[in-house]
C-alpha cells in the first residue's frame, strides 16, 4: 500500500468537470480523494510542492504500437508503458498488429498480463477485427473482449471488404466497443511512400493520393450509418476527411477520430532529402490540410489526439526512402509537440487540449480515466507548461529512436506522472522540488 | 580579379539543385574531352592512379560502357559490380555496401539503383565521390547533362530554345533531370504524354502541357523521346503499346507536318514503333548518335571535375605558376 | 588594401619584336629549312606566339608552317593539390607528328614541369622525329632536366618575382615585365 499524496498549489485542470482552477489535489488507496483549496492530508502523507504546473487527469493514449509479442528488439509492452508515463500519459491502447496477430483470447490476456507486471500506464489491447489481420474471417470479437480487449482493429492495414466491415461494426454493437478502422483504399495508395504532390514528384517518389484516405472515410461513415455500430477512424490526415466527419456528425451517425500530432504540425516537405524520419502512413500532407485538422480537432469534429506511437529498429530506418518501414514513435514528444503547436499556437485552450488527450479519448474508448473526480482512480499527470526543453531521442525511454523532431525545442513536458495512486514518472526538475 | 570558377562539391546527385554557372562548367569542361575521344590513344593521365567502382543494382548495358570508358580514359581503374535485383534490393544492403566501399579506399563510385534518393543515401555515408547513374525515378544527372550539351551543339545555345520531352514522365529520371537544367540554363520545357503518365502539378514546374503529338511537335524546336516501357502498359496506365505509337508516337508524317526542322533526341535504348519510328530514329534530324558521343564526353567532364584536388593542399604547392 | 606591386619591363614591344625575328631564323636554322617543320604552342600565350613565329618563317621562307595547340591540364603532375580544377583548353594538332620535327613553344620556361607535361602529351599523338623547344624567356629555377634550344631572353628572377607576359592579341599590347609580388 503506497503512502498518500498531497498535491500542493498546482492549476488543476479537470476537463471531465470544467474545472480550472488552483487547488490541492489528495491521493489515497489509488484514488482522488479530495481537490479543492487547502486540504490537508494524513500525517504520512508525501507532500509535492506543485505550484507553477499544471495537474491533469493522466493523459490516454487510444493508439500505440507495443510491438510484443514478436518484435521486442524495437518494444515491449514495458518499455512502451514506461515511455507512456514519461510523456504524461496514465493508458494507453496497443493495437494488434503483433507478430503473432492479437486476435484471440489467450493473446488479448497476454497484454493484460505483461502490462500488469510492468505497473505503470495501463496497457489496454484492442483485438484484431480479423483474424490474423487477413480481413476474411472475424475474429472471436467475444472471447477477446472478455479477455480484457477494449477495441477491434485491423491497424496497419485497411479493412478492404465492405461486408466484413459492416458485419464487424454490427457484432461489435453486441459488446458497445468500437471498431477502429485505418482508412487507406488499397490500390489507390500500392507503392506509395509519401502524399502525393509536388514533392513527391520533385523526389521521385510514388504518392499516395488524399483520396486514397477519404474513400474509405466516406465508406466507413456510410456502414456505420447502416449496421448503427460505432466506427473510430485512426490517424486522419486529409481537409476532405474533416468535412466528411462533419457531415457524418451532423447526421448523427457514430463516428469517431483521431488526429495524431505529427499531422498538425509538419507537411509533405519534411519528406526533403528523403528523410525517412518523416515516412509515416497516412503520410503527411499539406498546409491546407493541417489547418482542416487543426479546425476540425477545434470543433470536436476530429474527437481526440492519439500519437500512433510505432516503433523501428534504427536499422530499418536506415535505407532509401521506398525500403525504410512507415511510422514514428511519439508517446514521449505528443503532448510537447501539441502544446507546442495548438495552445502556444492559438488554435486551443490548455483546457481544450487535455480533454481532447486525456477526458476524451477515455470516453470514447469506454476506459476508466480522464478525470480528477473524488472516487476516481488516481491517474493524474503534472505538466510543466512554461519550460522549453530540447528533445534528445538518445533520452527516450522507449527502445526505438526513430523521431523527426530529434534537436527541436518544445514547451510542455510531464514532469510527475502517478498512476494508480503511485508515482510511475518523475523528471529531473520535479525530482528537486 | 578574375572569380572563383565554381566547383561542384563531392557528389553529383541530380541537377536539381546546381546553379545555371555549375552545370555550364560541366558542359564547357565536356568540350576538351569530346577531342580526346577523337584521338589515336584515346587516354590521359588525369585520373591516373584513381579506383572507381561502378556499382549497378540495375541491369544497364550502356550507361555502363559509357562510364566505364570514361574512367579509363582518364586512366583510372575500375571495378564493376552487377548486383542483381533480389539480394539486393533492401535498403540495409545499401548501408553495408556503403560501409564496404567506404573500407576499401574507393575514390569513387558510380551509382545506379532502384530507389529514389538512393545517391544522396550513398553520398551521404562515405566519403568518395558520388556519381548518381540513375536513382529511381528521382534523377540521370548524366544523361539530362549530355541531352543539353548536344542541344548545345546543334542550336548554339540553350537559351530560348524550345525542348519537349515526350513519354513517361512520371516515371522517368531522365525527365527529370532534363527539366531542371533545362529550366536552369533558360530554355523553354514543355512535356507532352498520356495524362496518368504525367506527374500531378507538372505545371507548377514552369512546363508547358500537351496533350497531343501534334501540338508538341508544332511548338518545339526539339523532341527529347522517352523509353516507354512494357509495365506500364501491364500497371493499368496505358490500354495497350499499339495505341501509345497511334496517339503519340513520333512518325515521319508528324514530323513532316512540323513548321520547321525539329532535332530529334532518345536517350536509349529505343522501342522501335512504339514511341519512335524507325524513319525517324535513323532519319537526318536525328541527333541520337551524337547524343552517345557526348555522353562519354560529359562523364569524363564529371569525373575530371569531382575528382578534383584538395584545396588545403593547394596553397602549400602555390608558390607561382609552375612553368 | 594591397600595396602596388613592384614592375621592371624586360621587353618592350619593339624589343620584343627583335627577339621574336631572331628567335624564327634560329628555328628555321635548327630545322635546316621548313620541311617537317611543325610548331606547337602550349596554351595559353604559347599558342599566340607559336602562331606569330610561324607567321615570320613563313613570310622569309615563302612556305607554309603548320601551327598547333596543346593544352597540357591533363598530364599536368599536380592535378591532384591544384585546389578547383582548371579550365582546360584546347588542344589541336595539324597532322600526324610522326617523323616531323616539332618545336615547342611557349612564353616563360621555369619549373620545366610544363615541358614535362607537353612532351608526355605529344607521346599520345605521335613519334616525332625531333622536338625541340622554344621559350621567349628563360627565367632559370629548372626542377627538372630540361633545357630550351632557342631562348629569347635569358631572365635572372628571384622566388618572390613572376615574368608577366602580354601578348597584343590577348592582352592589347606587347610587353614583358618582372613583377615583384609584395
Amino acid at each position: 500500500m503506497s503512502r498518500p499524496i498531497l498535491l500542493k498549489g498546482g492549476r488543476v485542470i479537470d476537463p471531465s468537470r470544467n474545472a480550472d482552477a488552483v487547488a490541492d489535489v489528495l491521493i489515497e488507496d489509488g484514488k482522488v480523494t479530495a481537490v479543492g483549496s487547502g486540504i490537508g492530508g494524513p500525517d504520512e502523507s508525501i507532500v509535492r510542492d506543485v505550484s507553477g504546473l499544471v495537474v491533469a487527469p493522466g493523459l490516454v493514449d487510444v493508439h500505440v504500437h507495443v510491438r510484443e509479442p514478436g518484435n521486442e528488439d524495437e518494444e515491449t509492452v514495458a518499455t512502451a508503458a514506461r515511455a507512456a508515463v514519461a510523456g504524461g500519459f496514465t493508458a494507453v491502447c496497443a493495437m494488434p498488429n503483433t507478430d503473432p496477430v492479437t486476435d484471440n483470447q489467450a493473446a488479448v490476456g497476454f497484454i493484460v498480463r505483461q502490462s500488469v507486471r510492468a505497473g505503470l500506464a495501463r496497457v489496454y489491447p484492442i483485438g484484431a477485427i480479423s483474424v490474423g489481420q487477413r480481413g476474411e474471417q472475424l475474429a472471436e470479437m467475444g472471447e477477446m473482449v472478455g479477455a480484457g480487449a477494449v477495441a477491434v482493429s485491423d491497424d496497419g492495414k485497411p479493412v478492404v471488404s465492405g461486408h466484413l466491415m459492416r458485419t464487424a461494426l454490427e457484432y461489435a454493437r453486441t459488446f458497445d466497443i468500437p471498431v477502429a478502422d485505418h482508412c487507406e483504399e488499397p490500390t489507390l495508395a500500392a507503392g506509395g511512400a509519401m502524399h502525393e504532390g509536388l514533392v513527391s514528384a520533385r523526389l521521385g517518389l510514388k504518392g499516395i493520393p488524399a483520396a486514397a484516405e477519404e474513400i474509405m472515410v466516406a465508406r466507413d461513415i456510410l456502414l456505420a450509418e447502416l449496421s448503427g455500430g460505432h466506427v473510430h477512424l485512426c490517424h486522419m490526415s486529409t481537409r476532405g476527411s474533416v468535412d466528411l466527419i462533419r457531415r457524418g456528425k451532423e447526421r448523427g451517425i457514430r463516428v469517431t477520430a483521431e488526429v495524431t500530432p505529427h499531422h498538425l504540425s509538419l507537411d509533405h516537405t519534411a519528406c526533403e532529402h528523403y528523410n525517412t524520419n518523416a515516412k509515416m502512413n497516412p503520410p503527411l500532407r499539406e498546409q491546407p490540410d493541417i489547418e482542416a485538422l487543426r479546425q476540425g480537432l477545434r470543433e470536436g469534429v476530429i474527437d481526440c489526439i492519439a500519437s500512433d506511437h510505432a516503433p523501428h529498429a534504427y536499422d530499418e530506418k536506415e535505407a532509401a526512402f521506398d525500403h525504410a518501414p512507415f511510422g514514428i514513435i511519439g508517446l514521449e514528444t505528443a503532448f510537447a509537440v501539441a502544446h507546442t503547436t495548438l495552445v502556444l499556437g492559438g488554435a486551443l485552450s490548455l483546457g481544450e487540449l487535455i480533454s481532447r488527450m486525456s477526458t476524451i479519448p477515455a470516453k470514447v474508448f469506454h476506459l476508466p480515466g480522464g478525470s480528477l473526480r473524488p472516487g476516481a482512480s488516481a491517474d493524474v499527470c503534472v505538466l510543466d507548461v512554461t519550460t522549453p526543453w530540447t528533445v534528445d531521442p538518445a533520452r527516450f525511454h522507449s527502445k526505438s529512436r526513430n523521431t523527426p523532431y530529434g534537436g527541436r525545442t518544445f514547451t510542455g513536458r510531464a514532469v510527475l506522472t502517478i498512476a494508480g495512486g503511485r508515482v510511475v514518472h518523475e523528471g529531473e526538475a520535479a525530482a528537486a522540488r | 580579379m578574375t572569380p572563383a570558377p565554381p566547383t561542384l562539391g563531392k557528389d553529383l546527385v541530380g541537377l536539381e539543385f546546381l546553379s545555371a554557372d555549375q552545370i555550364r562548367l560541366i558542359l564547357d569542361t565536356a568540350e576538351p574531352f569530346k577531342e580526346v575521344s577523337e584521338r589515336q590513344i584515346k587516354k590521359v593521365p588525369a585520373l591516373r592512379g584513381k579506383t572507381i567502382v561502378n556499382l549497378f543494382f540495375e541491369a544497364s548495358t550502356r550507361t555502363r560502357i559509357s562510364f566505364e570508358f570514361a574512367e579509363k580514359r582518364l586512366s583510372a581503374d575500375t571495378v564493376n559490380v552487377a548486383a542483381s535485383g533480389s539480394s539486393v534490393s533492401k535498403g540495409e544492403t545499401l548501408v553495408d555496401t556503403a560501409k564496404n566501399l567506404e573500407a576499401m579506399r574507393i575514390d569513387m563510385v558510380v551509382m545506379r539503383h532502384g530507389a529514389s534518393g538512393a545517391a544522396q543515401f550513398l553520398g551521404d555515408r562515405i566519403r568518395s565521390n558520388v556519381i548518381n547513374a540513375g536513382d529511381g525515378k528521382h534523377e540521370h544527372p548524366t544523361q539530362g547533362l549530355l541531352d543539353m550539351l548536344t542541344i548545345r551543339d546543334h542550336h548554339g545555345t540553350l537559351e530560348g530554345v524550345k525542348v519537349c520531352l515526350v513519354g513517361d514522365i512520371l516515371h522517368s529520371r531522365v525527365a527529370r533531370s532534363n527539366l531542371w537544367g533545362l529550366t536552369k540554363l533558360g530554355a523553354q520545357v514543355a512535356v507532352c504524354g498520356p495524362r496518368p503518365l504525367l506527374p500531378r502539378g507538372i505545371e507548377d514546374f514552369g512546363v508547358t502541357v500537351f496533350s497531343r503529338i501534334e501540338a508538341a511537335i508544332e511548338w518545339a524546336d526539339v523532341l527529347n523521346v522517352l523509353r516507354l516501357q512494357l509495365e506500364r502498359m501491364e500497371g493499368g496506365f496505358i490500354p495497350s503499346l499499339r495505341e501509345y505509337f497511334r496517339v503519340f508516337g513520333v512518325t515521319m508524317d508528324r514530323l513532316e507536318r512540323a513548321p520547321r526542322p525539329l532535332t530529334i533526341m532518345h536517350p536509349g535504348p529505343m522501342n522501335r514503333g512504339v514511341e519512335i519510328e524507325s524513319r525517324v530514329a535513323d532519319g537526318p534530324h536525328s541527333v541520337i548518335l551524337d547524343q552517345v558521343t557526348n555522353g562519354v564526353a560529359v562523364r569524363m567532364a564529371v569525373l575530371y571535375l569531382l575528382a578534383g584536388g584538395r584545396p588545403e593542399l593547394a596553397d602549400a604547392a602555390k608558390s607561382g605558376p609552375s612553368e | 588594401m594591397t600595396r602596388a606591386s613592384e614592375k621592371q619591363t624586360l621587353l618592350d614591344a619593339r624589343a620584343l619584336a627583335r627577339a621574336l625575328q631572331r628567335m624564327a631564323v634560329e628555328i628555321t636554322e635548327l630545322a635546316h629549312g621548313t620541311d617537317g617543320l611543325v610548331l606547337v604552342g602550349i596554351q595559353r600565350r604559347g599558342v599566340e606566339l607559336a602562331e606569330r613565329l610561324a607567321g615570320i618563317i613563313e613570310r622569309e621562307e615563302g612556305a607554309r608552317v603548320p601551327r598547333g595547340a596543346l593544352d597540357i591540364t591533363l598530364y599536368r603532375d599536380d592535378l591532384e593539390v591544384v585546389g578547383p580544377r582548371p579550365v582546360i583548353g584546347e588542344t589541336r594538332l595539324p597532322e600526324d607528328l610522326t617523323g616531323k620535327h616539332v618545336f615547342i613553344v611557349d612564353d616563360v620556361l621555369y619549373t620545366g614541369r610544363t615541358v614535362r607535361a607537353a612532351l608526355d602529351e605529344l607521346a599520345d599523338f605521335g613519334r616525332p622525329k625531333r622536338i625541340s623547344l622554344c621559350v621567349l624567356i628563360d627565367r632559370g629555377g629548372r626542377e627538372l632536366p630540361i633545357q630550351a634550344d632557342i631562348v629569347g631572353k635569358q631572365a635572372k628572377v628571384g622566388a618572390k618575382e613572376f615574368v608577366e607576359v602580354l601578348i597584343a592579341e590577348l592582352d592589347g599590347k606587347d610587353e614583358v615585365n618582372l613583377v615583384s609580388r609584395r
